[in-house]
């Protein structure tokens, strides 16, 4: 049996390492729901004036148009957004490897788009979140509110699009090192997301959800 | 009134954290969206007035408490408890720079009720005696007088007898199984008692009993303004006892944007039951009243008006299209301001601001946004149905040298009522 520490570090990645991720990203995910939903809500005994469940899903999708005015007075941070948001899923979803995991994982496949468009869309996303750290640094109320956590999740962001790029692209490390920085990125990303501002990922339903349940059932738009 | 405390500050504070606050605190990405929907931020510039930075308090409050990894770090002494100075030091944030006008709820991309957690965290505030002083001394003239203003019986029955001397129609008091009953703020009784004299010859038009009661007639609520549960209850508590009392089947919310919200939101959740009659916005019942054909209207007010949505009404109550509606009938000239109805800027003087000494220059500065409204559209008048924003507004047109009139809706209404053909002619049988 050779040794070769790029491939070992990759089997662990692709192996271990991404069972681990996937259990702490459940856990997580679950811990943040339950740590919500176990504070409940008084049943409220004013007359609603219209559905509040009704408003509340309406809520859930309206709010991922952007908000009167407010694409004008932040563009970066809107077209950055929906770019990065985007650019994410496309190349989560449709690179034609990354269908091949999904694939041997569920049992499920399905097409993938032409890698030179997924290269472009990872560029494009990069772009965007250098873009909206920009918008983050330079403006006053954003770089007022910004804490560690929000550079130290930009970085955990940023890396699977960086790394899956120059693997892919062979810059930097020999292929079998980049692949395997590439997926232990990927489980980085994974592992914090439920315990840091990423978690928005699953508790924005929540969050849109109540607004609109809240104000919806006293007839007020959300 | 128990006494002030830290303790019971941040025990309040534990028990207002519900589902809701947990899921908003949790989404947010720090995109400082709600800044640019915030007049205390667009007007000065000042970073500190982002929406979701008053919110801190409340937000450490959950992050210890109602998280693994906070109470994880509470243990380890890495995420420390409030003290009394941070608390002090946020009251400027929470009372002075924020009216609880909801716009800030209504850009949040990931959905946050922002205005939801403000009223929330002002229960920890007052509960630890970090309240404004000028809404502690409502509150107490409130719980003792009955009003914020200190306005008594003798004061309305005053204004009540000026009134039916003027307008020459009985002002009915303590008449029990009428339909409507009229609550008024102190701001209408002291400042705009006009309103008083328009309703009745509305009602008197349009075939409506009602009657105003002679003890739970003040309508505004500054138990929700500056955030107690307790004084809330209490006021709400005087209205419903007197309008089940007279055994009323409505409640008529009068022009005035937070005591909508405490006496239809909040009120049944404050008593813990569902009230015996129905609670009404005057702006629902006079297009409640034009829809069936009971409310005549004739002749068209010919200056310029335009129309300011009061946030309560609008963005947290939901009034929209009943006012417009009632404008464009009687008015030739109505324009609207940019950034109308739902999306309307606050006058800066909701939510208690108005109440609070060390607002007053903020509140001034920040009504620029208003100016920049009204010279879109010069109106010769300004229409609105809230007494506050009314105050406000006037106050705010005279520091900026605007020469512009400030009228509430249900008096224009009441001045275009079509002449009653079948009523008798001036001494006529005298029957």
């Amino acid at each position: 049996m050779t040794s070769d520490p790029a491939m070992d570090l990759l089997m662990w990645a692709r192996g271990p390492g991404f069972q681990i991720a996937t259990v702490v990203l459940l856990f997580g995910i679950v811990l943040r729901i339950v740590e919500i939903l176990a504070l409940g809500r008084a049943r409220d005994l004013a007359p609603p004036k219209a559905s509040p469940a009704q408003s509340g899903l309406r809520t859930v999708f309206s709010r991922f148009l952007p908000r009167h005015g407010m694409a004008m007075r932040s563009p970066v941070i809107h077209i950055g957004g929906y770019l990065f948001h985007a650019g994410f899923f496309i190349v989560l979803l449709f690179f034609g490897p990354h269908i091949q995991l999904f694939e041997e994982g569920f049992g499920i496949g399905w097409p993938g788009l032409p890698s030179p468009l997924i290269e472009a869309v990872t560029v494009i996303s990069m772009v965007a979140l250098v873009a909206v750290l920009i918008a983050r640094v330079r403006d006053p109320v954003r770089k007022l509110l910004s804490t560690f956590e929000d550079y130290a999740v930009w970085v955990v962001t940023f890396l699977p699009f960086l790394t899956g790029f120059m693997a892919v692209n062979k810059l930097g490390l020999p292929y079998t090192w980049m692949m395997a920085l590439h997926v232990l990125s990927v489980e980085l990303l994974m592992v914090v997301l439920p315990f840091t501002k990423l978690t928005h990922a699953v508790t924005f339903l929540f969050a849109r959800y109540y607004n609109g349940w809240v104000n919806g059932r006293k007839g007020a738009a959300t | 009134m128990t006494a002030a405390t830290l303790e019971r500050g941040l025990t309040a504070l534990k028990e207002h954290i519900d589902a809701p606050v947990a899921a908003f605190f949790s989404s947010c990405v720090h995109c400082g969206l709600c800044a640019e929907a915030c007049l205390f931020y667009t007007e000065t510039g000042d970073p500190k007035y982002a929406p979701i930075r008053k919110l801190e308090p409340l937000r450490r409050q959950w992050r210890r408490e109602y998280t693994l990894v906070g109470r994880l770090g509470a243990l380890l002494g890495l995420i420390k408890p409030l003290t009394d100075d941070e608390l002090a030091e946020w009251a400027h944030l929470i009372y002075d720079s924020c009216t609880m006008c909801g716009r800030c709820t209504l850009v949040c991309p990931v959905g946050n009720d922002l205005t939801y957690m403000i009223r929330k965290l002002r229960e920890g505030m007052a509960a630890s005696g970090h309240a404004r002083k000028g809404l502690v001394e409502a509150a107490k003239k409130t719980i003792k007088l009955g009003s914020p203003m200190g306005v008594q019986l003798p004061a309305l029955n005053a204004q009540i007898r000026r009134v039916e001397a003027e307008v020459g129609l009985p002002i009915p008091v303590d008449v029990a199984g009428v339909d409507y009953m009229v609550i008024l703020s102190s701001m209408e009784v002291i400042q705009f008692p006009e309103i008083i004299g328009a309703l009745a010859r509305i009602f008197d038009r349009a075939g409506v009993t009602w009657t105003i009661p002679s003890s739970g007639f003040e309508a505004t609520n500054v138990g929700i303004q500056i955030g107690s549960r307790d004084i809330a209850e209490e006021i709400v508590r005087r209205v419903v006892e007197a309008a089940e009392k007279l055994r009323v089947k409505y409640v008529i919310s009068p022009e005035c944007g937070h005591a909508y919200v405490a006496l239809r939101w909040e009120g049944p959740n404050l008593l813990g039951r569902p009230y015996r009659f129905e609670v009404i916005h005057l702006m629902e019942l006079l297009a409640k009243l034009r829809a069936e054909g009971r409310l005549p209207l004739a002749g068209k007010h010919d200056q310029r008006v335009t129309f300011h949505d009061p946030c309560q009404i609008i963005r947290r109550g939901g009034i929209d299209q009943e006012p417009r509606d009632l404008l464009n009938e009687i008015t030739e000239d109505f324009a609207e301001m940019p950034d109308a109805g739902i999306w309307n800027w606050c006058c800066g003087g909701g939510g208690g601001v108005s109440a609070v000494d060390e607002a007053e220059h903020l509140r001034t500065k920040v009504f620029s946004r208003k100016m920049c409204q009204l010279d879109e559209v010069h109106p010769e008048q300004l229409v609105t149905a809230c007494a506050n924003c009314r105050n406000i507004i006037e106050e705010g047109l005279e520091a900026y040298n605007k020469d512009i009139e400030v009228i509430g809706l249900t008096e224009l209404v009441a001045e275009y009522l079509a002449p009653d053909e079948t009523a008798p002619a001036e001494g006529g049988d005298g029957s």
